[in-house]
């Protein structure tokens, strides 16, 4: 049996509030080795948390697809197509206060220990242009609100964070 | 996922079921492909009814097999798109592309 790899653990994020009782709003946690076959079994997990948090179809399909496709490119780029590597999906509530406001959400880490990677030479290709390639960084920026990188030690940490429509503030 | 080619008139129509994604999408590119460039048929359908999610490395192979058709001066025709797939396309600009019909009967009279 292969000796089981350390996943990584996600960096703290400066504007999460956490709510009483929960403990940093952990909503569930996985853990997967950078297999493309278990790409499926991550996306029926986002499939139906987004759900049960009460996000629309379209927004369901976005999150699962952005998810799906930050997996492909780090299994891809950061890990060069090795497919025993580790990587850790942290998923939690998130919650921000706008114009008295206050819009929940999701909040998403994916964390992998693979090579350090040059964010300002990810880009899309430009999408007038026919080819192949390229677009899973449009699709990822299109779904949601909040995509930030973070390098620290020999982790990378991708944050997505998608908010749900305003509530009203009853406070 | 799972791919299986036909013959229908001057037609090959690619049956496709499952999730396109990074795990498989080299099979269906290299299927599709292989196909066009060993039939040069006049028209390449692929029948994206039973496909219930497509990555973009799966948009990619359907570029690809657009592009290989049109070398080949063959049509290159999407049909049976599901909600999922017709999405990924209209966020990457390309539903406009491609030659896009309901049904394989609409496909083969167009």
């Amino acid at each position: 049996m292969p000796q089981m790899k350390t996943f990584p653990r996600p960096m703290e994020s400066n504007d999460q509030q956490n709510k009483p009782g929960h403990r940093g709003g952990l909503l569930l946690m996985l853990a997967v080795y950078s297999n493309p076959r278990l790409l499926s079994a991550v996306r029926g997990a986002v499939e139906r948390l987004t759900e049960t948090l009460g996000f629309s179809a379209v927004q369901c399909r976005s999150i699962t697809r952005a998810v799906d496709e930050a997996l492909a490119n780090i299994i891809r780029h950061t890990y060069g197509n090795r497919f025993d590597q580790p990587i850790a999906l942290y998923f939690r509530s998130a919650k921000r206060c706008q114009q008295g406001e206050i819009e929940s959400g999701l909040e998403i880490l994916i964390c992998d220990r693979g090579r350090a990677i040059d964010m300002n030479t990810l880009r899309g290709r430009p999408l007038d242009q026919i080819r192949p390639g390229g677009l899973g960084l449009h699709w990822i920026r299109q779904a949601m609100d909040i995509v930030e990188f973070t390098r620290k030690g020999l982790t990378n940490q991708l944050r997505l964070v998608k908010y749900l429509a305003q509530t009203r503030n009853a406070a | 996922m799972q791919i299986s080619t036909r013959r229908r008139d001057t037609a090959t129509i690619f049956d496709v079921s499952g999730d396109i994604d990074f795990a498989n999408s080299p099979e269906v590119r290299q299927s599709v492909l292989r196909e066009i460039r060993k039939s040069r048929p006049a028209r390449v359908i692929v029948n994206l009814r039973q496909v219930r999610y497509m990555d973009s490395s799966g948009v990619a192979s359907l570029i690809e097999g657009l592009k290989a058709s049109r070398d080949l001066g063959s049509r290159f025709i999407l049909i049976g798109l599901s909600t999922s797939a017709r999405e990924v396309l209209q966020l990457s600009r390309l539903i406009k592309v491609f030659e896009i019909y309901d049904n394989e009967e609409q496909a083969l009279a167009a």
